[in-house]
């Protein structure tokens, strides 16, 4: 472990490897810099699943997005992970990537992956193709004039709606960062995903002891029913008590650079009844300042009737289809 | 043969059987082989390299950081390569619209984004894939034009050619199409517009070429045509048509890519000629974007029809995209007037050249375009009307081709809609749209109505009974994955009465009797035809031979006075004397007997009909009426192909076509980006084919249809005919679902919100 942190900081050109299954394409289009991999898989200790004292779940880094999906403690305290997880991908794939991994896949925007055009992400100040080009999958929120890209991952947008914290290791010692505070907004950086500094590693993801058992839903619109990424996905859990909602959770993906929450629509929706006008009114509350591009203007009404149809389907989990689909 | 004598002698025949394909056992189990894995000693490997601009030259280009790479050979590119063939002509093969064919590296001119500039090779691929990033290529560059929708004011008419005797032009127009549909009470129009696609199929282009010496090469291939890729290699690099032989034992899907011979077998011929070595090249995904697409189309209709719903007036125009050097076109107009019959009619097709490459016959080229125009604008008709939509085809029933004044070889249309509506539950629909509901969804039925053209070429085939009595037929025709094998095997075993287990089929191999490049449709009826012609030239032989044996039973037999069943020759007059194949091997000598023969179309029989496999299909959707997503849960096709092989791989080639349909109309689309004159989702984790999430019910119905005329075997091909109806039912169920018409290909479920 020591070894594998201390490589990953000679320099950057040196990159963790874990399931592969981004960093291999991505060097497959020749657009990572990276010259060795240095596999991080050794690590056992970052492998693990294990209950924490204050009832939380701590995941490994390495551990697998499929491991994590079926683990029964995920299941039964954190079904709105597992169903995340499980609209992501193919099971092939969740099969060898990694929690960690997950973290830190890069953007599907299509400029990014192609060399020959210019995108400030990949080679900073060469300018932002998607802008005025091809951008129906683009951000609506949170974007800059250097970048609109979106952070594609499902996972992340559940982890973001149950406050994980994630758990990091570097040459200067262990610190932790509080999910919202993990990924990035572009601004006139966006060659930086997120946080994570050079020579740094992520070691595990806790969650904390609420999971929202009861009321939870993730709802992903893509163009495909599997195996493909969200136009806009949506991961809502709430705490209901006699007088309605007591707690909710909203976070949305494929709308911007990080999974994006917004804490006002959930304190409005504190003390509300669950239905279907006050969550109209939160998802006002969300896209309020959305921003659409030539193409992915369609996102904000869609994440809107979005946004209502999933906090109705959370209030029945039960009604939930396979593949995050929308109920019947 | 009469079919029933033979059924009599040998039971059943094996024509009309569901044989699973015979090499579905080493396709499943990997044992084989495709033209990316004959893993020969001494193998070097090339990869291409692309050009990154759209249009221009290319000033210099610095090979020298690559090639101190070590394991790298040499850079081939145009300044430093062989001389080839002077001629463009000599770049043409089978399949080469009207034009100059694309020579790879004929000088630094760009003529589009990607094109093949120069062949890095190296003594293993990645080492091969990396160098090549290190080749640094300057070009001036020229301005371009990408986009068909910004151009469309350029369109003309395409040349003539060869081409047009598989493609006709539009037909002639009949009365007077302005009058009537401006006189007629009911009238339907639309604008429809279809997107580039590319083909995927699943094995990437490879070619291995074996370099024999002496300037004879051994070429392993992914093609649809053996010997259409030898001509081409003779022809382009000066060598004796012998002294190349193109084997393509298996391919892992094509759908029309492979009809003209790609640039990696070029790029692997050449380096194998220079560099006097084996060399494989493979193209990667990304690279499978760099040749023939199914082009991007924009077109127009206007139909009218009397108020009892008779169609009198038809007008369908197409403008396509072709590319700056030859004049792909395809059949897309054709086929309004072929359906029904209006006495009004218009039809065009225009080009507009592009700085793209020459698009490609993909599956169901023009058909699966213009159907979705046609039977979409019938389908708007039917609700102007308050007509249902199955109603109205049944209203306008073409008896025989208007369009061209001939009546159909066979027709059983009819059938198809009936048995189809009776299978699907037609009869539950309610008119109106959005009447229909499941919950969340709202349900849609849509039907709409198929038509492809039923050809033959000329096809050889080779027979021979071995010396253990066996049946050898081979053919140099390729099984792209549709059940060739199986199908030629068991025409050849009923001809012949002998068991499948006795009948080997080999196939695949330039060496081998010509067959033309597979596609079309035509296969079954032209190497089918060929196979039977073989067979049947076979059994002369056989009674001519038994005819000189000593006190010979057969010495005042006809051809048609004895049968071939139950490996034996057989007198229908007197069935105790007959005589089999071993016995017949022995009076031979033990030496083989053998014949070749061509099975020609019979040309001037075949002018006077019209010949096409017919479908219709139906199709129920469930649209969220929230959140506009679209799922298609049941469809239903029904088909008259005449006479059906072998019903389990025609009813494979169907549920493929069902499976594309909802592709065509849903999924599928190469995203282009006109500021960079290039494709943007050059991988099929952005280019979006279906999924198993998102197929659900599918039927196949093959309706009876007899057909005399059409060729020996009454066979019209399934290839295409699976794709032809379904991708416009599936926008008319949307319709009936939403109310929402939707004439953009494919559908995306934002345009529902
Ligand atoms: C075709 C396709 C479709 C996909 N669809 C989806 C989808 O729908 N939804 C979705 O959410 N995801 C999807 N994915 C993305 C997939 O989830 C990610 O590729 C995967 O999670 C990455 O994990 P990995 O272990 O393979 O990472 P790797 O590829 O090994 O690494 C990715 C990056 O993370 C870094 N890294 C890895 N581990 C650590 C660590 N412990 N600490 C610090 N850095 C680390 C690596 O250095 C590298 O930069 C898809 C991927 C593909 C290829
Ligand atoms: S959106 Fe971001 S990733 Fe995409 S081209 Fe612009 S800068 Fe690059």
């Amino acid at each position: 472990m020591q070894d594998a942190l201390a490589k990953i900081n000679i320099s950057q050109k040196h990159r963790a490897v874990a399931g592969g299954t981004n960093l291999i394409d991505l060097m497959k289009y020749f657009i990572t810099d990276a010259a060795e991999l240095v596999d991080v898989n050794t690590i056992p200790q970052h492998h693990a699943i294990e209950e924490l004292p204050d009832g939380g779940l701590r995941l490994g880094a390495l551990t697998t997005n499929a491991e994590t999906a079926y683990h029964p403690l995920v299941e039964s305290r954190y079904p709105l992970l597992s169903k995340a997880i499980l609209a992501g991908a193919s099971a092939q794939i969740r099969n060898m990537a990694t929690n960690g991994g997950n973290l830190m896949q890069r953007t599907r925007c299509y400029y990014f992956y192609d060399v020959n055009t210019p995108c400030n992400k990949r080679t900073p100040g060469s300018g932002c193709a998607a802008i005025g080009g091809y951008n129906r999958t683009m951000a609506i929120m949170g974007t800059s004039e250097h970048c609109i890209a979106v952070f594609p991952s499902d996972m992340c947008v559940a982890l973001a709606a149950l406050n994980a914290v994630v758990n990091i290791e570097g040459p200067d010692g262990d610190r932790q960062l509080p999910f919202a505070d993990f990924h990035r907004l572009p601004g006139d950086t966006p060659h930086l995903d997120n946080n994570l500094k050079d020579g740094e590693l992520i070691s595990s993801i806790d969650l904390p002891a609420e999971g929202f058992p009861q009321h939870y839903s993730y709802l992903k619109l893509r163009d495909r029913n599997s195996y493909a990424f969200a136009l806009v996905s949506v991961a809502t859990a709430f705490e209901l008590c006699d007088t309605g909602i007591s707690k909710a959770r909203i976070a949305l993906g494929g709308v911007a650079h990080r999974p994006w929450r917004v804490t006002e629509a959930e304190v409005f929706l504190n003390g509300k009844d669950p239905v279907r006008v006050n969550f109209e009114a939160a998802a006002d509350i969300i896209l309020q300042g959305a921003v659409p591009f030539e193409h992915n203007a369609f996102k904000i009404e869609l994440a809107k009737r979005a946004i209502v149809r999933n906090c109705m389907m959370a209030l029945d989990p039960d009604t939930q289809l396979p593949g995050a689909q929308p109920s019947h | 043969m009469p079919p029933m004598e033979q059924q009599k002698l040998s039971g059943r025949p094996l024509v009309g059987q569901a044989i699973s394909r015979l090499e579905g056992y080493e396709k499943v189990t990997g044992a084989a082989r495709y033209s990316g894995e004959f893993n020969v000693k001494d193998l070097l490997y090339g990869y291409v390299i692309n050009s990154t601009i759209t249009k221009g030259k290319i000033i210099s280009i610095d090979t020298s950081k690559a090639e101190a790479i070590p394991g790298v050979i040499t850079v081939f590119h145009h300044g430093n390569r062989p001389s080839l063939a002077w001629f463009s002509m000599q770049y043409a093969d089978m399949d080469a619209p009207p034009g100059t064919p694309f020579r790879p590296l004929q000088n630094g001119e760009v003529k589009y984004n990607g094109q093949p500039i120069a062949l890095l090779v190296a003594d293993s691929f990645e080492t091969a894939r990396y160098a090549a990033t290190l080749v640094k290529v300057v070009y001036t560059t020229e301005e371009f034009q990408t986009d068909l929708i910004g151009n469309m004011a350029k369109a003309r008419a395409p040349k003539g050619g060869l081409a047009t005797f598989l493609k006709p032009p539009p037909p002639k127009p009949f009365g007077d199409f302005e009058k009537a549909f401006e006189a007629a009470p009911f009238k339907a129009t639309g604008k429809f517009i279809h997107g580039t696609e590319h083909h995927n199929p699943m094995e990437l282009f490879t070619t291995t070429t074996v370099y024999n010496g002496k300037g004879k090469l051994t070429i392993y291939d992914k093609t649809q045509g053996t010997v259409n890729c030898q001509l081409y290699v003779a022809n382009v690099f000066g060598l004796h048509f012998k002294d190349v032989r193109v084997i393509s034992p298996y391919v892992g899907g094509a759908f029309g890519s492979g009809l003209r011979p790609q640039h990696q077998l070029f790029f692997s011929v050449m380096a194998a000629l220079e560099l006097k070595r084996n060399v494989r090249v493979t193209l990667d995904r990304h690279q499978m974007f760099t040749f023939g697409h199914r082009p991007p189309t924009v077109q127009f209709t206007r139909f009218g029809a009397t108020v009892d719903g008779k169609v009198t007036a038809l007008n369908h125009e197409a403008i396509a995209e072709t590319s700056r050097f030859e004049d792909y076109t395809e059949v897309v107009v054709n086929w309004a007037h072929m359906l029904y019959p209006a006495q009004n009619t218009l039809f065009k097709y225009n080009l507009v050249p592009l700085d793209v490459f020459s698009p490609l016959d993909m599956r169901a080229p023009g058909g699966s375009t213009g159907l979705h125009a046609i039977e979409s604008t019938m389908d708007e008709l039917a609700y102007q009307l308050k007509i249902d939509p199955l109603e109205l085809r049944l209203i306008n029933y073409a008896e025989r081709d208007e369009s061209t004044d001939r009546p159909y070889s066979s027709k059983e249309l009819r059938k198809c809609y009936l048995q189809g509506a009776e299978q699907f539950g037609w009869n539950k629909r309610s008119p109106e749209p959005r009447s229909m509901r499941n919950g969340h969804k709202l349900v849609g039925y849509g039907m709409a109505t198929g038509i492809w053209e039923a050809m033959q070429l000329p096809a050889r085939a080779a027979a021979s009974i071995t010396t253990e009595g066996k049946l050898k037929v081979n053919s140099a025709v390729t099984d792209i994955g549709t059940g060739t094998l199986t199908v030629m095997s068991q025409i050849a075993a009923d001809e012949m009465g002998l068991p499948l287990e006795d009948v080997s089929f080999t196939y695949g191999d330039s060496k081998m009797a010509f067959a033309p490049i597979q596609g079309g449709s035509f296969t079954i009826s032209s190497v089918g035809s060929a196979v039977k012609a073989a067979c049947n030239a076979l059994k002369k032989k056989i009674l001519k031979k038994a005819k000189t044996m000593d006190n010979s039973p057969f010495k005042s037999h006809k051809i048609d006075e004895v049968v071939f069943a139950d490996r034996k020759m057989i007198s229908i007059a007197n069935p105790s004397v007959f005589i089999s194949y071993s016995d017949i091997i022995a009076a031979n000598d033990h030496k083989v007997i053998k014949s070749v023969n061509f099975a020609m179309p019979k040309a001037l029989k075949l002018k006077k009909y019209s010949r096409a496999a017919h479908s219709a299909s139906f199709v129920e959707v469930e649209v969220d009426e929230e959140l506009g997503t679209i799922n298609v849960t049941r469809a239903v096709t029904a088909v008259a192909a005449g006479k059906i092989i072998n019903p389990k791989t025609a009813k494979s080639q169907i549920l493929g076509g069902m499976v594309w349909s909802i592709s065509k109309a849903l999924r599928e689309e190469t995203i282009s980006d006109h500021r960079f004159g290039k494709y943007m989702n050059m991988n099929i984790a952005e280019y979006h084919i279906p999924v198993h999430a998102d197929i659900h019910d599918l039927d196949v119905i093959f309706v009876e249809e007899q057909d005399d005329i059409v060729n020996e075997l009454g066979t019209k091909g399934v290839g295409e005919i699976g794709l032809a109806a379904m991708p416009s039912a599936i926008a008319n169920a949307i319709y009936h679902a939403t109310g929402k018409r939707i004439n953009q290909f494919p559908i995306h479920f934002d345009q529902l919100l």
